[in-house]
């Protein structure tokens, strides 16, 4: 309760000082709608908002599962064999550096316009990285202690990735998946701005400002917020399952 | 059958570049079945690396290491000693019992034989009540304790210690070389005990083997008769005329 009190209280407060902002200081709806017309919004659209969202949050598991299923094995290839990993990690760099969301356009092209695969291709190459970075970083990182010991075991290397290498690599996975989570919403909402199937959140959320519809937008927006919230808290509770050993360190 | 015969034993890391690093030259040093010998010397002396030859951790630029009568890789493979580092090393994501089971589940032990020896080993390091335990949630004493039954829990005829209680309180170490000469006394295990502390190496061992650095050789091999090793054996004058005898080895 104690922590859960301070953050609610400072986020009524600040809807408080943001609808008195608004009204008090006649904010011109197109600029930043009051929270209370939001809100009506959010009641009236419930239905549209949480079917558009449901349709975005496929997108977005289906882009997650499958970009870091491919991450991990591409991680788990490059930790086995050297070479690869010293050519693959520049380039995952510089393609992380590009703007994957820049290849909506060009994937929707290639694609029917009623089809969802473009937006979880966007979504999974946007994941890929972060876990494979990590992951790859990860099971890199053996403790030297437990390198030797395991040669005392005389165990193959086989044994030893399944017994030290994979399950010491699970924090830096859960990092990277924790990053993933939450770009995998994003993407699966901007790649909607795109063009491609219009019937998720980001589609509802341009054509509401197309309309001029602000506090609709708006609503959506709130939509995209919690299934990115959704999708985070999913995480961490799969995190935890994972890995009941940093949980009772913490107990 | 003698336990460990190191014979001529010359280590030089590096060999050949120009940060070359002569660490042993010509060890011989041979550990009889039952002994317990403890390595001691200053830092730089080559006393870990004398361990890790035998272990087969690494391998000696010229010479021979015997573990149990067969070359040290053979007898590595074959698993034929524990070992313990002054890192506890445990596995984070295993339990207690766990971690001690895994030399056990690496030799293909069935679970519910590998399981009764784990309560064993644990019970015999007084940390039966903490198996269900992650190593997280223990202190540095108790990991320790759980390294050293892990090393035990395979039945190995020779022990190979690194300053396993390095990095331990003064309270917590005497208490736990008690009990790691019970268990030895108990098992018949050979022990070789690398340490920088006399009066460990003294009261542990049968023999303290002295070395000197640069280039890492030995330079004494002194025989230990205590009385008892206990609180009684810690006041005997014998114990106190060791740890002179030690001392000056180390000086000179």
């Amino acid at each position: 309760m104690r922590r859960v009190l301070p953050p609610v209280i400072v986020g009524i407060l600040a809807l408080i000082l943001w609808e008195l902002f608004v009204t008090l200081g006649r904010v011109a709806p197109f600029i930043l709608p009051a929270p209370s017309a939001i809100g009506a919004q959010i009641a009236e659209q419930r239905r549209n908002i949480g079917e558009a969202a449901l349709a975005s949050g496929a997108n977005a598991l289906i882009g997650l599962i499958g970009g870091t299923l491919v991450a991990v094995l591409a991680a788990l290839a490059a930790s086995r064999f050297l070479v690869l990993g010293e050519v693959s990690i520049p380039f995952a760099a510089v393609l992380n550096a590009l703007p994957i969301i820049a290849l909506a356009p060009i994937l929707n092209n290639m694609f029917e316009s009623t089809s969802s695969v473009p937006r979880r291709l966007v979504t999974g190459i946007v994941v890929f990285f972060p876990v494979f970075l990590n992951l790859l970083r990860g099971l890199r990182e053996v403790d030297p202690v437990h390198q030797e010991l395991m040669r005392t075991y005389a165990a193959s290397g086989w044994t030893f990735a399944r017994k030290v290498r994979l399950p010491g690599a699970l924090p830096h996975f859960f990092t990277g998946l924790r990053q993933a989570s939450s770009l995998a919403v994003i993407a699966a909402v901007v790649a909607e701005y795109f063009g491609g199937l219009q019937d998720g959140l980001g589609a509802r959320i341009t054509s509401a400002a197309a309309f001029t519809a602000y506090p609709r937008a708006w609503a959506f927006v709130a939509g995209a917020c919690l299934l990115g919230l959704a999708f985070y808290l999913a995480t961490l509770l799969l995190e935890r399952l994972a890995m009941p050993w940093k949980q009772r360190l913490t107990s | 059958m003698t336990a460990v015969v190191v014979d001529n034993v010359t280590k030089v890391f590096n060999r050949g570049r120009s940060d070359e690093v002569p660490a042993l030259t010509d060890v011989n040093l041979t550990v009889g079945d039952g002994e317990f010998v403890s390595l001691i010397g200053p830092s730089g002396c080559g006393k870990s690396t004398l361990l890790r030859l035998i272990a087969d951790l690494i391998e000696p630029t010229s010479g021979t290491v015997t573990v149990a009568g067969r070359p040290a890789s053979q007898a590595r493979r074959e698993q034929e000693y524990g070992i313990a580092f002054q890192q506890a090393g445990l596995f984070e994501w295993r339990t207690v019992r766990r971690n001690v089971e895994l030399p056990l589940e690496l030799r293909g032990v069935s679970k519910a034989e590998r399981r009764a020896k784990a309560e064993e080993m644990l019970e015999l390091v007084g940390l039966a009540d903490f198996a269900g335990h992650y190593p997280g949630q223990l202190s540095g004493g108790m990991q320790q304790r759980v390294a050293i039954a892990r090393a035990l829990a395979v039945q190995p005829p020779l022990l190979l210690m690194d300053e396993p209680f390095g990095a331990l309180d003064e309270m917590t170490r005497e208490r736990l070389q008690s009990e790691l000469l019970g268990i030895c006394a108990k098992t018949g295990t050979s022990t070789v005990f690398v340490t920088h502390s006399i009066a460990e190496a003294v009261f542990l061992s049968g023999r303290v083997v002295v070395m000197s650095a640069r280039p890492g050789r030995i330079t004494a091999s002194i025989e230990v008769e205590l009385p008892s090793r206990d609180e009684a054996g810690r006041q005997a004058p014998a114990y106190f005329e060791k740890i002179t005898e030690v001392r000056q080895a180390l000086r000179s």
